[in-house]
C-alpha cells in the first residue's frame, strides 16, 4: 500500500542523508530486507495511534537535535560492579577504554567485524526478532536501526556467565547521533547479566535482539540520563523458550525525550518475563515507557512494573499491552502504571491494554496517577520528619515496587543511590 | 458456539448450555407486517430533504440536515474499533420507512394502528397507561410493576405515540417525538441541538444529523423533578432499513429525569444499521439518569445478520454541580459501536457509567466511555463489566482526561472481564490522561475465568456447584444491575438470567 503523501516525502528525505553499511552477506540482507520493511511503513508522525502521546518529530528528523554535554566528577553508575566493561564513544566502540573482550562462558564480537563475514550465528537474530515485532505495531525506528546501525556488539552465551557485562554510552559530542544495535543470544540454561549506562549520544537510537533458549536467563539493568538535553528511541525485542526467564529493569533520569519501547513474545511454556521502569523526571522531561507482551505458550508469566515521578511540568506516558493468544492457557499477566506528580503542570498519559482470547487465565492491569498522599506526609511530619525529607520518603517508597524487580542487590542499592542523588538536587533548587 | 467447545472446570456444563440456547433463543426476531411507506434506497440531498420535509420541518432545520449531508459525504468511516465487519453499502439502505397508517400522526394511542400496539405488547414493553386508562384501581402505586412510565415508542423511522404527555405537561415537563419538538419548540431544540455531539462529530453521528427521521426530545424545566420515569422504544422492523434517531434531553437547573431506553429487532439474516444519536444537557443542579436496555437481533450463532449498532451518546454536564448517569445493558446488536460520554464542564459536576456487556455467537462488541473533566472537582465513576461467550469479541475503551484547570478531581475505574470458552475474545483499551496533580485517577481491570478460590469457598459452606457459580457471577455484575432502575431492573435482570447467570451459572 503506498504511502500518504506526507510520510512519504518524510521518509525519503530520511533516506536521503542515509548509507546502508556494507558488509557481508547475511548482514547486508538483513539490512536490505530492514530497509524494505521502513519504505513500507514510513516513519511515525504525532497522528499515528501508537504516537498519540510522543511526539516522534525530534526521533526522526534529518539532524539530530543538539544536546549539551553534561560535565560532571560524578563516577559511572555502576563503576563499581565488578563487570567486564565494554565502551562506546558517541555510538562508536572504543577498544581503549573497554575490557578485553574475552570470558568464559561468552563470545563477544563487535558488529562492524561480524557483519563482513558472510556466515555469522547472528543472522538468525539480527533484524529477525525486530521483523517479528513489526506486528500488529509498527516500530518503524526499529527498522531503521536494523538498516543503518553504524556498530553493536553480538554477545553468544553458551553457559553461565560469572560477572555482568557493562555497556557504557559515553557522549562527547554535542551532535552526535548514534544508532546501535546488540544481539545477544543464550544458549540452554546460559545466565547472564546486562548492564548499560550512560548518555550514549546527542541523539541515540538503539535495539537490542535477545534470543533466550530453555531454561535460559537474562537479566538486564539500565539507566538512562541523566544529560538533560538528549533524546533517545531504544527498543528491546525478545523470544522466550521453555523455562526461561527475562528480567529487565530501567531508571531513567531526565532527558528531553526518551522512548523505551519493550516486545516481548513468550514462545515456550513456563517462561516467565518481568519488565519494569523507574523514572524520575522535571522540566522538558518527556519519558514514554512502550511495552508489548505477547503470550504464545501454555502457563506463563509476565509482570510490568512503572513508576514514574514527574515535576515541573515533566511527562510521563505508559503504553503497555499484554496480548494472550488462543491457547496461551494458565497464563499470569499483570501490569501496573503508576505516577507521582510532584506539582500541577506535570502530566502522566497512558494506555494499559489487555487483548485476551484464552479463558483460563488471569490477567489484571491497575493504573494510577496522583499528588503525594497528605495523610502520609502529615504522618511523617507529625514525627518530626522535615516536609522535604517526607517528601523524599514518600517518593522512594513510592519507587521501591519497581526498584524491587532488580534481584541482585548490589545493583539495587547503586541505583538507590543514584535516585538520592536526583532527590537532593531537587531540593537544592 | 460449537457444541464440542472446550469447557473449562468451573464453568458448568449447564451454564454453557444456557449460553448456547440464548444464540438461537432470540425472542423478539418477529416481524409485523405492517403496510411501509419508504423512501427510495440510498441517500443523497434529496433524500435528506425528503426526511425533512416528510417531518414538516421549518427551513433552517433542512439546511442543518444538509449541511451534515455536505460533511459527511467527505469522511471517511472509522476503523479502530476492534471490530470487523463487511464494508457498508450506504446506498443500499432505506433511510425512511413510515407505517402507513401514521402519515396522520395519532393524538393518542387510541388513534394508533392496533398492529402497533399489538408489537409493543408482544415486545413486553410497559405501556402501562393502557392498565391505567383502563381504570384498573391501584395501578400508579403497584409495586415496580405497575410504576408509571411515559413512553415514547419509535417504529421504524418515527415517533407513533408518546403517552403521558398531558400529565407531564401539567409539571412542565415536555415529552414529545423529536419532530414534534422541532415544530412546537424550535428555540429549545435550535439552542441545544448539536451542542453536545457536533453535526462534526464523526462519521455515523453526522450522517445521523442528515438522516435523523425521529426519536425523542426532553426538557425538564427548572427545579422540577419529573413526576414519572420517561421511556423510550426503538424498534426495527422493516427490511433493509436504517433506523437513524435522535435524543435530546435538557434538564434545565434544578431539575431531576430518569430516562429508559429499550430496542429490538427482527431475525433477518441481512445486517441492519443503527446509527443513533443522543444528547444529554444537565445545567445547574441537575440529574439525568439515563438507563439502556439494549438487544437489538445479534445474528444467528453463524454470525449471520443482526443489528449494526454504531451510537454515539454524549452527556454535558454543563453547570456547576449537576449529575448525569450512564446504565447500559448490552446483550444484542451483531457489532456494537458505542461510547456513552461525560463531558464534566461544571464544577463538581459528577459523571457515572455502569455497564454489563454481553455479548456471545459471533458478536462484536467495543463499548466504553469517556469521561472528561473540564471543571474543578468533578468526579467521575465508570465499573464495566464484559462477558464474551463462544466466538465473540467484547473490548471495553475508555478515556478518562483530566484537564489542567480540573483541579481535585476524582475517577474510578473498573473494568473486568470474564471470558467463558475458549474461542472468544476480551479486550480492554483505557486512555488516560492526567494533566494536573491534585486530581487522583485509579484505574483497575481484570481479566479472568469464574475464580476457583470463590467457587472452593462457597462450596464449602454447602452449596452445590451451580448455585456456587450463579452467586460468583451474579457478585460479577451486581454492580451494575443495582444501578438500573427499577422499571428496567426487571426485564435487564432477565436478559442476564438468559445470557449471563444461565451462561455461567
Amino acid at each position: 500500500m503506498a504511502l500518504p503523501e506526507q510520510k512519504q516525502s518524510q521518509i525519503d528525505e530520511r533516506l536521503s542523508d542515509l548509507t546502508l553499511p556494507e558488509g557481508g552477506v547475511w548482514s547486508s540482507a538483513a539490512r536490505a530486507d530492514a530497509l524494505d520493511r521502513l519504505r513500507a511503513m514510513g516513519l511515525p508522525v504525532r497522528r499515528d495511534e501508537y504516537w498519540r502521546f510522543t511526539d516522534p518529530r525530534g526521533l526522526v528528523s534529518s539532524d539530530a537535535p543538539a544536546a549539551k554535554v553534561l560535565v560532571t566528577d560524578e563516577a559511572p553508575i555502576f563503576e563499581i560492579i565488578n563487570a567486564l566493561k565494554i565502551v562506546f564513544v558517541d555510538g562508536v566502540f572504543d577498544a581503549d577504554q573497554s575490557d578485553d573482550l574475552t570470558l568464559e562462558a561468552v563470545d563477544i564480537q563487535r558488529l562492524s567485524d561480524a557483519a563482513s563475514t558472510d556466515i555469522h550465528w547472528a543472522k538468525d537474530i539480527y533484524g529477525v526478532l525486530e521483523a517479528r515485532g513489526q506486528s500488529p505495531v509498527q516500530r518503524p525506528l526499529a527498522a531503521l536501526n536494523t538498516a543503518f546501525a553504524t556498530d553493536g556488539i553480538l554477545i553468544h552465551v553458551t553457559g553461565k556467565v560469572s560477572k555482568p557485562i557493562n555497556l557504557i554510552y559515553l557522549h562527547q559530542s554535542e551532535t552526535s547521533d548514534a544508532i546501535l544495535h546488540h544481539c545477544i543470544k543464550l544458549d540452554a540454561g546460559a545466565d547472564v547479566t546486562v548492564l548499560e549506562n550512560g548518555p550514549a549520544a546527542a541523539r541515540f537510537n538503539k535495539v537490542m535482539e535477545v534470543e533466550v533458549a530453555d531454561g535460559a536467563a537474562f537479566h538486564h539493568v539500565r539507566t538512562q540520563g541523566r544529560d538533560h538535553e538528549r533524546s533517545a528511541a531504544t527498543h528491546m525485542f525478545t523470544r522466550l523458550g521453555t523455562e526461561s526467564t527475562f528480567k529487565s529493569f530501567t531508571l531513567t533520569v531526565n532527558g528531553v525525550l526518551t522512548r523505551n519501547e519493550c516486545v516481548i513474545e513468550l514462545t515456550g511454556d513456563d517462561a516467565v518475563a518481568h519488565v519494569a521502569g523507574a523514572a524520575v523526571g522535571d522540566g522538558d522531561f518527556h519519558h514514554d515507557d512502550t511495552v508489548f507482551v505477547t503470550h504464545d505458550a501454555v502457563n506463563c508469566e509476565s509482570r510490568q512494573v512503572f513508576k514514574k515521578v514527574l515535576r515541573n511540568g515533566a511527562t510521563g506516558v505508559f503504553q503497555g499491552k499484554i496480548l494472550v493468544k488462543e491457547g496461551a492457557q494458565k497464563t499470569d499477566g499483570y501490569q501496573i502504571s503508576q505516577s507521582l506528580l510532584l506539582d500541577g503542570d506535570s502530566q502522566f498519559l497512558a494506555k494499559p491494554e489487555l487483548e485476551i482470547y484464552a479463558d483460563d487465565v488471569a490477567c489484571s492491569h491497575g493504573s494510577t496517577s496522583g499528588a503525594i498522599d497528605e495523610d502520609a506526609l502529615f504522618y511523617l511530619r507529625s514525627r518530626g520528619v522535615p516536609s522535604s525529607e517526607a517528601q523524599d520518603l514518600l517518593t522512594l517508597a513510592f519507587l521501591a515496587e519497581a526498584l524491587d524487580e532488580i534481584e541482585d542487590e548490589d545493583i539495587a542499592a547503586v541505583l538507590l543511590e543514584r535516585l538520592d542523588g536526583w532527590l537532593s538536587r531537587r531540593r537544592a533548587t | 458456539m460449537s457444541l464440542d467447545t472446550e469447557v473449562k472446570e468451573g464453568v458448568d456444563q449447564e451454564t454453557v448450555d444456557a449460553v448456547r440456547e440464548v444464540g438461537g433463543a432470540y425472542k423478539h426476531g418477529w416481524q409485523t407486517d405492517i403496510e411501509m411507506d419508504y423512501a427510495p434506497k440510498g441517500v443523497n440531498t434529496d433524500i435528506v430533504r425528503l426526511i425533512s420535509s416528510k417531518n414538516d420541518e421549518p427551513e433552517w432545520m433542512t439546511e442543518w440536515r444538509l449541511g451534515a449531508f455536505d460533511r459527511w459525504e467527505k469522511m471517511k468511516e472509522p476503523e479502530w474499533a476492534m471490530v470487523d465487519y463487511p464494508k457498508i453499502d450506504y446506498q443500499d439502505i432505506y433511510y425512511y420507512a413510515a407505517p402507513k397508517s401514521m402519515a396522520e400522526k395519532p393524538k393518542s394511542l387510541d388513534d394508533v394502528d392496533p398492529k402497533l400496539l399489538e408489537t409493543y405488547k408482544k415486545l413486553g414493553i410497559p405501556l402501562k397507561e393502557q392498565m391505567i386508562l383502563a381504570g384498573v384501581e391501584g395501578a400508579e402505586n403497584a409495586p415496580a410493576e405497575g410504576r408509571k412510565v411515559a413512553v415514547d415508542a419509535v417504529f421504524d423511522s418515527v415517533s407513533v405515540g408518546t403517552t403521558f404527555q398531558e400529565e407531564l405537561k401539567k409539571a412542565g415537563v415536555i415529552f414529545c417525538s423529536i419532530s414534534e419538538a422541532i415544530r412546537e419548540h424550535p428555540e429549545l431544540v435550535k439552542k441545544y441541538l448539536g451542542s453536545v455531539v457536533p453535526v462534526t462529530d464523526n462519521y455515523f453521528a453526522t450522517l445521523n444529523s442528515a438522516v435523523f427521521s425521529d426519536g425523542s426530545f426532553v426538557y425538564v424545566p427548572p427545579g422540577v423533578r419529573c413526576p414519572m420515569e420517561l421511556s423510550t422504544y426503538f424498534r426495527i422492523n422493516a427490511e433493509n432499513t436504517g433506523q437513524f434517531e435522535r435524543t435530546l434531553i435538557i434538564a434545565d437547573k434544578g431539575s431531576y429525569v430518569s430516562y429508559l431506553e429499550g430496542c429490538t429487532a427482527p431475525m433477518r439474516d441481512t445486517n441492519q444499521l443503527h446509527a443513533a444519536v443522543v444528547e444529554l444537557v444537565a445545567l445547574e443542579d441537575a440529574e439525568i439518569k439515563y438507563s439502556t436496555v439494549q438487544n437489538w437481533y445479534p445474528g444467528d450463532e453463524n454470525g449471520v445478520g443482526g443489528i449494526y449498532n454504531f451510537v454515539t451518546k454524549r452527556a454535558d454536564c454543563r453547570g456547576d454541580r449537576s449529575k448525569v448517569m450512564w446504565t447500559q445493558v448490552e446483550t444484542g446488536s451483531a457489532v456494537t459501536w458505542k461510547y456513552p460520554s461525560c463531558i464534566l464542564r461544571g464544577n463538581e459536576s459528577q459523571g457515572e457509567f455502569y455497564s454489563i456487556a454481553i455479548a456471545n455467537n459471533m458478536q462484536q462488541a467495543d463499548t466504553g466511555t469517556k469521561m472528561v473533566h473540564l471543571g474543578k472537582n468533578t468526579k467521575s465513576r465508570i465499573v464495566s463489566k464484559g462477558i464474551s461467550a463462544g466466538k465473540a469479541q467484547n473490548t471495553y475503551r475508555g478515556l478518562v482526561s483530566m484537564h489542567p484547570k480540573a483541579k481535585e478531581s476524582r475517577n474510578y475505574t473498573q473494568c473486568d472481564s470474564l471470558l467463558i470458552g475458549d474461542k472468544c475474545g476480551a479486550h480492554t483499551v483505557p486512555y488516560i490522561e492526567v494533566k494536573n496533580n491534585s486530581s487522583r485517577v485509579e484505574h483497575e481491570a481484570t481479566t479472568s475465568k469464574v475464580d476457583d478460590d470463590q467457587l472452593f469457598y462457597c462450596r464449602q459452606r454447602g452449596m452445590d456447584e451451580e448455585e456456587a457459580v450463579a452467586l460468583v457471577v451474579n457478585g460479577f455484575c451486581k454492580d451494575v444491575l443495582q444501578a438500573l432502575p427499577m422499571e428496567f431492573a426487571m426485564e435487564a435482570q432477565q436478559l442476564v438470567a438468559i445470557s449471563l447467570e444461565g451462561s455461567v451459572g
